[in-house]
């Protein structure tokens, strides 16, 4: 691994691995405590709609990846938090629609067609200087903006009724949540993937927060897992030659896996336990 | 002792087209341990969250000694009827009960400080549960977390405290206790809490608000039998305002074996 690091791709690709993790585990647990993974993959794969429209009208990847996923995540929202009985529904058309957006306008653009693949799975391996100074930036005002409402957020995670009465401004706290995954989405989706950034965002949290006590240390926990399995899938990639993206998602599922067994081994030990006193007490 | 806390006056609130209250008219006043009872759909918990601001009347108002909802003004400790949701959420109990003093506005410092960490514990020991203090929400049984939640009510140490439906999810012990245990609380404050129960109601709230559409207030029972009887008809006749059986006081005209005091 260590002389994997003298080349300056490699430095980048474990980089911008390190700067997803963070910004995967602090936004990822937002997300799971709100129960928002299934909207933020909508979020992720519209993107996709949006990656065909910028190829389309010739303009930066960036710019029409986050028009066309910032504007499906405001609807999203919309529709979330009006009707939460079929927004479900509703994510899912947009799902759908938006990568059939994507893959029809890439048909359409004349002349090379873009490798979307690509866009699935990510090309860490390939991130310049120049995506990690953005990704470092952005991230850090997404940290920023998620730090000042901490409180805010927290309080309406555990209960957004009680959060009303207290009077936290919950929509527009809503809003800004979802406008803050779209755009974590977006400045992921070039460097890890859309799919590896839903893992990042989702198997990291999900087990830190069996495991935790509050959402800060939730957050922490997370980031660490994050920075274990990229840091770990990239070595895996290295050393065996394998696509690294999935690597490192195959990474964080064998982790997944991993924690439900030791949960079902601290049930296990804990009925040995009990068995044993009951024994005791009546032998 | 007969301050007036809230005051309600000719609302009426409709929910896409369908009236759910009509002209209701209530006055709160410190000290009182009203039930709200009423069929399913009847408007109870819509009443509720009119009161504590979470909806904003059709036509009418609410005053909350004298300010709209919302406004800070009377300090309200709201007890919401799910205490099953997001179980899995990592916070301690005290964590949860902290949580009850948030203020939006101060923002900074971030974290909480010694102060609201001694709130907390002096508002979980009131409900007796100060030993769980430091246990995730998710380790804690029903009934512990109903009392956490009520903690969380009253950590603010509020005036008004309202409780939707709180014994829905706790075994028939640990209702008797936390009657008395409201009970104990009304000495120092005042309670609206919506409830099904009729028996406990009738053995331990001071005035009956029936809501179906409209309300009908009935005030100081001489007997804890004839508040049964109005909460009965109340919720099993629908038929208010209620006209009471011609009985001596304390005998109520309930069949053998109901009677509770």
């Amino acid at each position: 691994m260590i002389e994997a690091l003298h080349f300056e791709f490699m430095r980048n690709a474990l980089l911008a691995g390190l700067l997803a993790s963070v910004i995967c585990g602090v936004i990822g647990s937002l997300i799971v405590v709100n129960r928002l993974v299934f909207l933020s993959g909508g979020i992720a794969h519209s993107a996709y709609g949006g990656i065909g429209l910028a190829f389309f009208l010739g303009v930066p990847f960036m710019a029409g990846a986050f028009f066309f996923s910032f504007l499906s995540a405001m609807i999203m929202a919309a529709v979330s938090s009006r009707s939460k009985q079929r927004a479900d529904t509703i994510i899912g058309v947009m799902w759908a629609v938006g990568m059939a957006v994507g893959i029809l306008l890439i048909d359409l653009t004349p002349g090379y067609n873009v490798d979307l693949m690509s866009y699935l799975f990510g090309s860490i391996l390939s991130v310049p200087r120049s995506d990690l100074l953005i990704m470092t930036i952005a991230g850090g005002g997404i940290l920023l903006l998620v730090f000042y409402f901490f409180n805010d957020l927290l309080v309406m995670s555990y209960d957004e009724e009680f959060a009303l009465v207290r009077g936290v401004p919950v929509k527009r706290l809503y809003y800004m949540l979802i406008g803050i995954v779209a755009i974590t989405v977006v400045m992921m989706v070039q460097v890890v993937g859309l799919i590896l950034v839903i893992a990042l965002l989702t198997i990291p949290p999900y087990i830190a927060e069996k495991y935790t006590k509050s959402l800060i240390q939730m957050m922490v926990f997370s980031c660490a897992l994050g920075m274990v399995c990229t840091s770990g899938g990239l070595w895996i990639s290295y050393r065996f030659d394998l696509t690294s993206g999935a690597a490192i998602i195959f990474l964080a599922g064998t982790g997944f896996f991993l924690s439900l067994v030791l949960d079902r081994l601290i049930v296990l030990s804990k009925r040995r336990l009990m068995l044993k006193s009951h024994r005791e007490m009546s032998g | 002792m007969n301050d007036t806390i809230v005051d309600i006056t000719d609302l009426c609130f409709s929910y896409s087209g369908k009236e759910v209250l009509h002209n209701i008219d209530l006055v709160v006043a410190q000290g009182d341990f009203i039930a709200v009872v009423g069929p399913n759909g009847g408007g109870k918990t819509t009443l509720l969250k009119l009161i504590i601001g979470l909806l904003k009347p059709t036509r009418g108002r609410v005053r909350l000694t004298g300010r709209k909802p919302g406004k800070k003004g009377l300090e309200i400790g709201y007890v919401p009827q799910q205490i099953d949701h997001n179980l899995s959420f990592p916070a301690t109990a005290l964590d949860v009960v902290i949580m009850g003093k948030h203020v939006p506005e101060n923002r900074l410092p971030f974290g909480r400080s010694q102060q609201d960490r001694r709130d907390g514990l002096a508002a979980l020991e009131k409900m007796g549960i100060s030993e769980f203090a430091g246990r995730k929400i998710s380790d804690l049984s029903g009934g512990q977390r109903q009392r956490v939640l009520i903690a969380r009510a009253l950590v603010t140490e509020p005036e008004l405290l309202v409780l939707d439906e709180p014994t829905a999810s706790i075994d028939s012990r640990g209702q008797t206790e936390f009657y008395q245990l409201l009970q104990e609380l009304n000495k120092e404050l005042t309670i609206l809490m919506v409830s099904h129960d009729l028996l406990s109601v009738s053995a331990y709230a001071k005035s009956v608000a029936c809501v179906n559409k409209r309300l009908h207030y009935h005030q100081a029972f001489a007997s804890s039998g004839e508040l049964f009887d109005a909460v009965y008809a109340c919720s099993v006749y629908d038929s208010c305002p209620v006209t009471f059986p011609q009985s001596a006081p304390g005998q109520s005209s309930l069949p053998e074996g109901v009677t509770n005091d």
